[in-house]
């Protein structure tokens, strides 16, 4: 892995094909955590952690039990669930016992980490894109390339929160129309957001 | 009942400036672009300018109507500049139901949806830009320009020529001057006098209405990094040069007309240099490694995003206060 294939997957994870506002996963949290900007940092920052974890344990589950014994078709989205969702349950356990206001604060959607298909995503990702092409590396750079994918795609996620927080916190000031009010205006928002991300295009 | 008592924190400064006046300022400043265009394009332009103007105002108008808000609000002039510089960025060889579409989308959705006039995050007239490209890329995004009429000099005796910004391709070789002066320069209907662009920018400046920084920052962030950025070995002699850069595509457009706009760019003079410094380096980014030849639209409307965030973080210290930022919440 040099300095260059890691700048790549960074802008494309990040910009280019951002998980929230390009490949429209993780919406549930986008909509739901978005209010304040402080809870979209903290949730930003727990599914950063999450989808690091996630990449970094279900890279080595891929590489070393599924493919090497061909359980990939049979196991490997039941195993990625798994993973996932015991990851999500340490996360749980360590945010209520040091940080019990964020953990107040996040509510059901901490526990909605574990299906958030975000996370999931760059877990899927991470085995079939063709681009970075995992396959052919050694195990040793292939977790590099895997880990630092989940890295920029929950970098990539919490800059779309923090952006979608400030956007709505100005809206909560503004005089949308009754019918638009909270949910609706935010998908509009989306939308607009994702034309904006898409002049990345072509970038990687 | 909210619009019958107007509650604000002080200073109260009483000020001759109204939305009409800035807007209509922004008009006049916008006129000789807008003439040059025509001259250059033909009067099929004019046909743009008029359609996107007239379903502008006519949506502002039902909009009102629907939110049960004065219909006289239509007269500030908002829609007419958001009519007028939807029409300046769309191509001159632009069907009519572009025009329409894309006037109708800023207005409605852009503007009125998040609150009208002053609550809108993104500027209606470039996300609507944005917009028909993607609904009518074929029309929308062209390889292939319709060929101006020449100030002076011999025009080229083809059809249709390529973007000044284009990617692949020899595109016609253009002087410095001829960008300077649109002179047989292919593009958007009104980005390509840059010398009518400036006057009007500089008036603006002048009066006032404009920050100066945001175009000084946003031009000479996208003059450092064009002239610093490595270009790639296959790329056309040009792409190393910064002038062409600065007066090629939208960028005068954008930085002096559409970067300024006051609701959706930062309102702090920190927060405004951070926004255009911020466009710059998209417009160079987009334009050097991107997809698009052109990214100055793409530029605004990702910048118009961050601007809630900027303002949050470079909000000046409140008098008497110790720390410069909001107080942190307790954990």
């Amino acid at each position: 892995m040099d300095v260059g294939q890691l700048l790549t997957i960074a802008v494309s994870a990040i910009l280019v094909s951002n998980f929230v506002l390009a490949r429209f996963l993780g919406l549930c949290p986008f909509i739901g955590v978005t209010q304040k900007t402080e809870n979209a940092l903290g949730m930003g920052a727990a599914v950063t952690f999450v989808m690091f974890l996630a990449s970094f344990a279900t890279f080595l589950l891929y590489r070393l039990v599924l493919l090497r014994y061909d359980l990939v078709l049979a196991l490997k989205t039941p195993m990625f669930i798994l993973v996932i969702a015991s990851l999500v349950q340490l996360v749980e356990l360590f945010m209520r016992a040091k940080l019990p206001a964020l953990y107040q604060a996040l509510g059901i959607y901490l526990p909605l980490i574990t299906t958030n298909c975000a996370v999931m995503g760059v877990a899927l990702l991470n085995t079939t894109d063709a681009p970075l092409a995992f396959r052919g590396m050694s195990i040793g750079a292939g977790l590099v390339a895997a880990s630092w994918r989940g890295i920029c795609a929950g970098l990539g996620f919490t800059l779309a929160m923090l952006l979608m927080s400030g956007v709505r916190e100005r809206l909560a000031r503004a005089d949308v129309p009754p019918a638009l009010r909270g949910v609706p205006i935010a998908f509009i928002c989306t939308g607009l957001m994702a034309m904006a991300f898409l002049g990345f295009a072509g970038m990687v | 009942m909210e619009n019958q008592l107007l509650v604000s924190s002080s200073p109260h400064v009483r000020d001759a400036d109204t939305i009409e006046k800035i807007m209509w300022c922004v008009v006049v400043a916008l006129a000789p672009a807008a003439a040059m265009s025509i001259y250059f394009f033909g009067f099929g332009v004019l046909k743009v300018y008029v359609i996107s103007i007239a379903a502008a105002e006519a949506t502002e108008l039902l909009c009102l109507r629907w939110r049960g808000k004065p219909l006289s609000r239509a007269a500030d002039g908002s829609a007419f500049i958001t009519g007028m510089l939807l029409a300046m960025v769309l191509p001159p060889s632009a069907p009519y139901y572009c025009s329409l579409v894309g006037a109708v989308f800023a207005v409605a959705v852009v503007k009125h949806a998040f609150g009208g006039l002053g609550c809108n995050i993104w500027n209606p007239a470039l996300a609507a830009r944005v917009f028909l490209q993607f609904a009518y890329p074929l029309r929308m995004s062209l390889s292939q320009w319709s060929v101006p009429r020449m100030l002076w000099g011999k025009a080229a005796e083809v059809a249709t020529m390529a973007s000044p910004l284009a990617k692949e391709g020899a595109a016609a070789p253009l002087s410095h001057l001829d960008l300077l002066f649109g002179n047989g320069v292919p593009g958007c209907i009104g980005e390509t006098c840059k010398v009518a662009l400036l006057l009007g920018g500089l008036y603006l400046i002048a009066r006032r209405v404009v920050d100066w920084r945001i175009p000084l920052f946003y031009i000479g962030t996208v003059f450092v990094l064009t002239w610093l950025l490595p270009a790639g070995h296959d790329a056309p002699a040009w792409a190393a040069d910064p002038f062409y850069h600065v007066l090629s595509g939208g960028l005068i457009i954008g930085a002096f007309f559409m970067a300024t706009d006051m609701v959706t760019t930062p309102v702090t003079r920190r927060g405004r240099i951070v926004f255009a410094m911020g466009c710059g380096l998209l417009v160079a980014l987009i334009r050097r490694y991107g997809g698009y030849p052109e990214g100055v639209a793409y530029s605004i409307i990702f910048m118009n995003t961050f601007t809630p965030l900027i303002d949050r973080w470079v909000c000046p210290r409140v008098y008497g206060s110790r720390t410069p930022r909001p107080a942190r919440r307790q954990a």
